[in-house]
């Protein structure tokens, strides 16, 4: 796989650095030329000095036969407007942003950015994760749909425990995937049966969330 | 000149400073703030605009708000200052209406210099 990856912050710095170990061919631009000296001399000759939201740049880098593009500089803008120079000018197959501001996610989404990752999304995320709650927990959305995938902790009052999955009152187009018990997952058929603690990873549709919702953390 | 024409205008910048330029007499609004941020362009009323023009100093920041006001918010008419004419010439075909003060001025320079039309010189 040939990698572009634009910006050498430390987030490019890591990515670089894991990519190659893992024998990928990198390309970092980064645009400071004292940053560009510290990463090829503790990466070796694996930068370009050079500002990546110019097209003359990225034809520099070689985009044309670049796998993919991942852009990690510290403004949304930039990276933004070199992916999609990448995409359109260069034909990059897949672009990858870091976005800074939230926000900003719907933007890159309807401007054909193929995958964004934001930090703070992340860390909340993985908060939510940490505190129990009786909610569901959003754990992705499947990329151009609007389908959830989506955890539910079973405790004792739930009313879904005790009875077999096929006599749930499951909304349409929802369905349990995997269940984890004592530390073990399997995925259920018909028969399974919830109990309290149960983990569920369930797939639903966005507009069939609040009815799971209902289902799985109403108290008998 | 948009005002003077009688149309509503608002200005919005990142600095106070720069709204001074405008002189008393300017009828319109000013908004401080970020030109990319939705909800500062919610602030200026950009749900309600017929028209956003993007024209700060950095072609990036022009290209996303210029995006942001299509995009997001449906603005009908959008124009975008880019500088660079290699970006300029990609977000044109991208569908935006694209102004390159660049290619202007040296089209104007050789128009001067050498009396005749400038050519399309491909990018």
């Amino acid at each position: 796989m040939y990698a572009i990856i634009a910006g050498g912050g430390k987030v490019g710095f890591f990515l670089a650095r894991e990519l190659i170990e893992q024998g990928q061919e990198v390309l970092i631009i980064e645009q400071n030329s004292e940053r560009a000296e510290f990463i090829a001399n503790e990466l070796g000759n694996v930068v370009l000095r050079g500002n990546a939201d110019e097209a003359s740049t990225l034809a520099e880098a070689g985009a044309e036969r670049a796998d993919v593009v991942v852009a990690v500089t510290g403004d949304d803008e930039d990276n933004l407007v070199l992916l999609q120079v990448a995409k359109r000018r260069f034909g990059t197959r897949r672009t990858i942003a870091r976005i800074n501001d939230p926000r900003n996610e719907n933007l890159f989404r309807l401007l054909g950015i193929d995958a964004t990752v934001n930090a703070t999304q992340v860390m909340l995320s993985v908060l939510e994760q940490e505190i129990p709650q009786a909610n569901l927990v959003p754990l992705l959305r499947l990329r151009n749909t609007d389908i959830e995938v989506v955890e539910a902790i079973v405790d004792s009052k739930s009313r879904v425990t005790g009875i077999p999955l096929r006599d749930l009152d499951l909304p349409p187009e929802s369905t349990v995937a995997v269940i984890i018990r004592n530390s073990s997952a399997f995925f259920p058929n018909g028969a399974t049966v919830l109990e309290p603690g149960d983990e569920v990873i369930a797939f639903t549709r966005s507009v069939h969330e609040p009815r799971l919702r209902a289902l799985f953390f109403t108290d008998r | 000149m948009l005002t003077h024409a009688g149309h509503e205008v608002t200005v919005m910048d990142l600095k106070s400073s720069a709204f001074g330029r405008l002189g008393p007499d300017f009828k319109g609004t000013t908004i401080l703030g970020n030109g990319i941020d939705q909800e500062v362009l919610k602030r200026a009323g950009i749900e309600r605009a017929d028209a956003f023009v993007a024209a700060t100093q950095g072609d990036n920041r022009n290209i996303m708000a210029s995006q942001v006001a299509k995009h997001i918010f449906g603005v009908k008419r959008v124009v975008t200052r880019i500088y660079d004419p290699l970006r300029s010439d990609t977000f044109a075909a991208l569908g935006l209406q694209a102004i390159s003060p660049t290619i202007i001025g040296a089209n104007s320079f050789y128009e001067e210099l050498t009396g005749e039309p400038a050519p399309a010189v491909p990018v």
